[in-house]
């Protein structure tokens, strides 16, 4: 159509291409402003260690990836990696198990909900990291109390999602399944629970960037591996080349972990569709 | 002497402070095709609601061959305007789910193939076999309502509810899904309980047609403490001649619309108690005696 613009106003349809562009532009500017600031530091002073160099931060890569440790002979970012998915996935499973039977059990059973949901509500309203010296002092410092932090942030959100999308099934499919002989039971875990499967994933989905925050919340205070404990190390030598190729890990380890269960979410449950969802 | 199959007696039901239904006796004859009309907001879902078990009502009672009915079960097959598929499943899992529901796990995998056998039956009767593997999400409006009247009358049940169930579709499909229970319904004489606000589709499907309606007078007076509901009005006994749509254009099939439409429909006709056109052989009520002062 004549007078379409591309870029700009309401009307605007930009084609895939210049999509691709215009996606990149605002990482291109951050780049940009980011090596002419260290440029200018660097000009000034070479040993300069707030904004290092793209060529210091390889280097500080190649060391911590790419080089076996001299005193423990371990890769350290392998190491930090594994620990800490080790301690995300153990947390973030067991908040969506205990989220998923609290939450369709309370949406379904009215005397569950009754029981529950006044201690449910209660607990979402505990600021998990206020609570994160507790755990510290009655868990240990090991890996019990991170995923514990990790378990009381998430689980009550779950729980309060998958309760909604209980809630939220017609009334008419409760009748019906009655009407085709479903016991309680088979209502609650035959017809009910494969319909909240998806929810469920879409809400771990969710919550990740909270479980992150929980999870290098507790690494940083006391740890002896993991991404957030090396972030928090090697600030006491403001060693930036260190901490930003870190912080870009764990950016893409998120990206990963989403693009992961998205592609599940399509692959196992092809009659869900969240656009349908009111 | 009435019959027994269904039985309602002295049934009330309010919401609050409405009273809906207002004192209900019905006798519906095994094997009827019984249809239900109303001007909306009269309360035909929620007799419908009585009946299935949704909800209880607040004084009289509901049964089915002499038992109380209770809450939902599968003596009681129910197809609603919509959500009557589960989106998990498939068109054959859908009405694979009764029969896999009712079987224990050992009878259930015995017999796996005899069942998906019986079900891809009742698709193919639907129409629908080529359809089988597809989600309810991808058929349109009318496929869904024919896989849920075959999900629901794969376990035979005593009777078959259907709630204003071709109420969302286009004229042209209505009128085929019409046909389709009627040809069902004269295969299997199953009874059926069919709520619908279109008052042709009751007369066209109907052996026997209900009106149930809150326009109508009696003797317990205007004064403020009355609350009065929905009470059926008008109970013919109709004529099963044809499957055919062609009845629709004649002038008995025209007239008797007409009529109802007076009867029931109209706020500004309200028949006495005593004038109610309960014809229907099976037809039966007990009036309280401040509701009628003058005996029939």
């Amino acid at each position: 159509m004549p007078g379409t613009p591309r870029v700009w106003g309401i009307h605007a349809r930009p084609g895939n291409g210049l999509r691709w562009v215009l996606a990149v532009v605002p990482f291109l500017l951050l780049a940009l402003v980011y090596g002419i600031a260290s440029d200018l530091r660097h000009r000034d002073n070479p040993s300069d260690k707030l904004l290092p160099t793209p060529a210091q931060m390889v280097a500080a890569v190649d060391r911590m990836a790419f080089t076996e440790d001299a005193r423990t002979g371990s890769y350290l970012m392998l190491r930090d990696t594994l620990a800490s998915l080790r301690r995300l996935g153990i947390g973030l499973l067991a908040a969506a198990v205990v989220g998923l039977w609290l939450g369709l059990n309370m949406g379904l059973f009215p005397g569950f909900q009754a029981l529950g949901g006044g201690f449910v509500t209660f607990v979402s309203m505990i600021p998990p990291l206020a609570v994160l010296p507790i755990l510290f002092i009655t868990l240990g410092v090991d890996e019990l109390a991170k995923v514990a932090l990790i378990f009381i942030g998430i689980a009550p959100v779950i729980t309060r999602d998958i309760l909604g999308t209980v809630r939220r099934l017609p009334r008419e499919q409760v009748t019906k399944a009655l009407t085709l002989g479903a016991s309680e039971l088979a209502l609650a875990y035959r017809v009910v629970l494969p319909q909240v499967w998806p929810r469920l994933i879409e809400a771990v989905r969710l919550s990740l960037g909270a479980a992150w925050l929980f999870l290098i919340a507790a690494e940083a205070i006391a740890a002896n591996e993991g991404l957030g404990y090396r972030i928090f190390l090697v600030r006491r030598y403001l060693a930036m080349d260190v901490i930003l190729p870190y912080v870009l890990w764990i950016t893409a380890l998120g990206f990963g972990i989403d693009a992961l269960l998205r592609l599940a979410l399509r692959r196992f449950f092809p009659w869900y569709s969240p656009a349908e969802k009111p | 002497m009435s019959a027994t199959f269904l039985r309602i007696d002295d049934l009330y039901k309010s919401y609050g402070p409405k009273l809906v239904l207002d004192n209900i006796d019905l006798a519906v004859d095994k094997g009827e095709l019984c249809t239900v009309v109303g001007p909306s907001g009269c309360g035909k879902s929620t007799l419908l609601r009585q009946i299935l078990g949704e909800e209880q009502p607040d004084a009289g009672t509901v049964k089915l061959e002499g038992v109380e009915v209770g809450h939902p079960d599968t003596r009681r097959g129910i197809v609603f305007q919509r959500y009557s598929l589960f989106p998990h499943l498939t068109v054959l899992g859908n009405v694979l789910l009764g029969p896999r529901l009712t079987q224990g796990p050992v009878a259930r995998w015995r017999r796996r193939r005899e069942l998906r056998e019986e079900a891809m039956e009742y698709l193919t009767r639907m129409r629908l076999a080529e359809h089988a593997h597809k989600y309810p999400h991808e058929l349109s409006g009318g496929m869904q309502q024919r896989v849920a009247i075959a999900q629901a009358m794969i376990l035979k049940p005593q009777v078959l509810m259907m709630d204003e169930p071709f109420g969302a579709l286009d004229p042209d499909t209505r009128e085929a899904m019409q046909v389709l229970l009627l040809q069902l319904w004269e295969q299997q004489r199953m009874t059926v309980f069919f709520v619908t606000h279109d008052l042709e589709e009751a007369v066209f499907l109907g052996t026997r047609i209900l009106v149930l309606s809150q326009y109508y007078q009696d003797d317990r007076g205007e004064s403020a403490g009355v609350a009065r509901g929905a009470k059926i009005v008008a109970d013919y006994q109709l004529p099963r001649s044809a499957v055919a749509t062609d009845v629709k254009r004649s002038p008995e099939f025209t007239e008797l619309v007409a009529r109802i439409r007076r009867e029931g429909f109209s706020p500004d006709i309200r028949r006495h108690v005593n004038e109610f056109n309960l014809k229907h052989p099976d037809s039966f009520r007990t009036l309280t005696a401040e509701e009628c002062r003058t005996p029939t």
